[in-house]
């Protein structure tokens, strides 16, 4: 149970896939803009991360090494397909604003990730517990980020106004840039840096160092 | 029956490192997935195609609703929505035996009885098949016609691309043009969708004085009246909205139909 409870809570922050592995995140900067936008995303991903784990770790004694990505890849891709359907038939609007970025999940190198180092190695209920956790953690890196590129680019929260913005007669001038992709980039570069000040085991060794000779140079 | 089953052992007992046992679980992955895919798909078709319909329509509206003093027009005229018509491409006509409301364009362009294929020479807009009756939405008023909407559509860089065209009452003037479809790149030919760039159509001219269309999309500034610039990046999309106007207001499309108000309006 302990180690259940482990596999859930690790990615969220120690083991984040996005703030630790720096994976997935284009889709984090794209669909970001508005808090309602990500929480969908982060929806689709973690079934679809579910999902495909739950799949590929009950047929993983069966998949050849030689093929195992050709397989991996076409149940996320199948998985995909079927989210984005559902997405276009009940979820319209919501999924004209995410246009592309549902589709793009099948290259989203996260779930193909822990399809690859998990679930072929696992059992279904670890699986599972590992692909929810990840998901979590990939939820809460967009929900902050979209959260705050929301509040600050638009001064709503979830398309309800929070602040009172300029032109609505209020005091607070929308950051424009929030709503650009460079914004998630700043953000998600922060939020790297305050984890790993507070977590120094995340810092990575520096690749090259100058020597003392060249900085003087 | 329990041979079968025997056989669907073996197949699993058979080492990872089997090429057979790579080739065959490839394939029922494969299988199982494109079953999953396709009857997702065919179910999810009539749900998603009922919004697609309703954002048309929506935009028809919308767009009506934008054009300057025609809401005034149709209060006046006391209606608020335009009259749908049938014509009948190939002479301009109208047809009367159909009841336009049930009309399906996207079926009627697929069933051979109900359409035509077109020659690659006549086909700039890339449809290959179209219906040979297709819709269009007037607004009259005192028995004088105030505005054409005719839908149409063209295959644009990778997607199509389905729009309304609003023509003024001289027939050669552009009212409006509203994207109603499209699935061009995001960013680049998706921006056709954006009303700055549908809004530079206002007032462009689909043909010269001797009636040649020319309407046209272009990467350079536009001069001529009938040229339209192009968005940048979009180039391909941009000609494919082009060509679809240039077909389907040429002697294959609604060329016909508009010589008949022309003739009928003098």
């Amino acid at each position: 149970m302990a180690t259940f409870l482990d596999r859930l809570t690790r990615p969220l922050i120690d083991e984040n896939p996005v703030t630790l592995q720096i994976l997935g995140i284009c889709s984090a900067l794209a669909v970001t803009t508005t808090l309602a936008t990500a929480l969908t995303m982060a929806a689709a991903l973690t079934v679809v991360l579910c999902l495909s784990g739950l799949f590929i770790s009950l047929i993983r004694r069966h998949i050849p090494h030689s093929v195992r990505l050709i397989v991996q890849i076409t149940i996320i891709a199948s998985l995909v397909i079927v989210i984005d359907g559902l997405l276009r038939a009940y979820a319209f609007e919501m999924s004209r604003r995410l246009s592309v970025f549902v589709g793009l999940i099948v290259t989203n190198c996260l779930v193909l990730g822990r399809a690859e180092s998990f679930a072929m190695k696992n059992p279904v209920l670890p699986t599972l517990a590992d692909a929810f956790g990840n998901g979590l953690g990939y939820s809460l890196v967009l929900i902050v980020v979209g959260t705050l590129r929301e509040l600050l680019g638009a001064g709503t929260l979830l398309g309800r106004p929070v602040v009172a913005t300029v032109a609505e007669g209020g005091w607070f001038e929308p950051l424009a840039l929030m709503q650009r992709a460079p914004a998630a980039f700043f953000i998600l570069g922060l939020l790297v840096w305050a984890i790993r000040a507070l977590r120094r085991s995340q810092a990575e060794a520096p690749d090259y160092r100058l020597e003392a000779a060249e900085e003087e140079r | 029956m329990s041979e079968r089953m025997g056989l669907w052992r073996r197949f699993l007992g058979l080492p990872n490192t089997d090429p057979r046992k790579a080739f065959g679980v490839t394939f029922l992955v494969a299988l199982v997935c494109a079953l999953v895919v396709s009857s997702a798909s065919v179910l999810l078709k009539p749900v998603q195609d009922a919004h697609v319909e309703r954002e048309r329509q929506a935009r028809l509206a919308a767009m009506v609703a934008a054009l300057p003093a025609m809401r005034e027009l149709m209060e006046e005229a006391g209606v608020d929505a335009l009259e749908t018509r049938l014509v009948v491409l190939e002479t301009g006509d109208y047809e009367t035996a159909t009841d336009p409301a049930g009309f399906d364009p996207v079926a009627a362009a697929k069933d051979p009885a109900t359409s035509i294929a077109l020659p690659p020479e006549a086909d700039p807009a890339g449809l290959k098949r179209i219906a040979t009756v297709a819709p269009v939405h007037l607004l009259e008023r005192d028995g004088r016609l105030a505005l054409v909407v005719l839908p149409v559509s063209g295959v644009g860089y990778q997607s199509l691309i389905r729009a309304y065209l609003a023509l003024e009452p001289d027939l050669v003037t552009i009212a409006a043009l509203t994207i109603v479809e499209q699935g061009e790149t995001p960013g680049l030919g998706a921006r056709i969708e954006e009303p700055d760039w549908q809004a530079l159509w206002t007032g462009r001219r689909i043909a010269e004085e001797a009636g040649r269309i020319l309407i046209r999309v272009v990467q350079t500034p536009a001069k001529e009246p009938y040229e339209v610039d192009g968005i940048s990046g979009a180039t391909r999309t941009g000609a494919g909205v082009g060509n679809m106007l240039a077909f389907w207001l040429g002697a294959h499309g609604f060329g016909p139909f508009l010589e008949r108000l022309k003739r009928e309006g003098s």
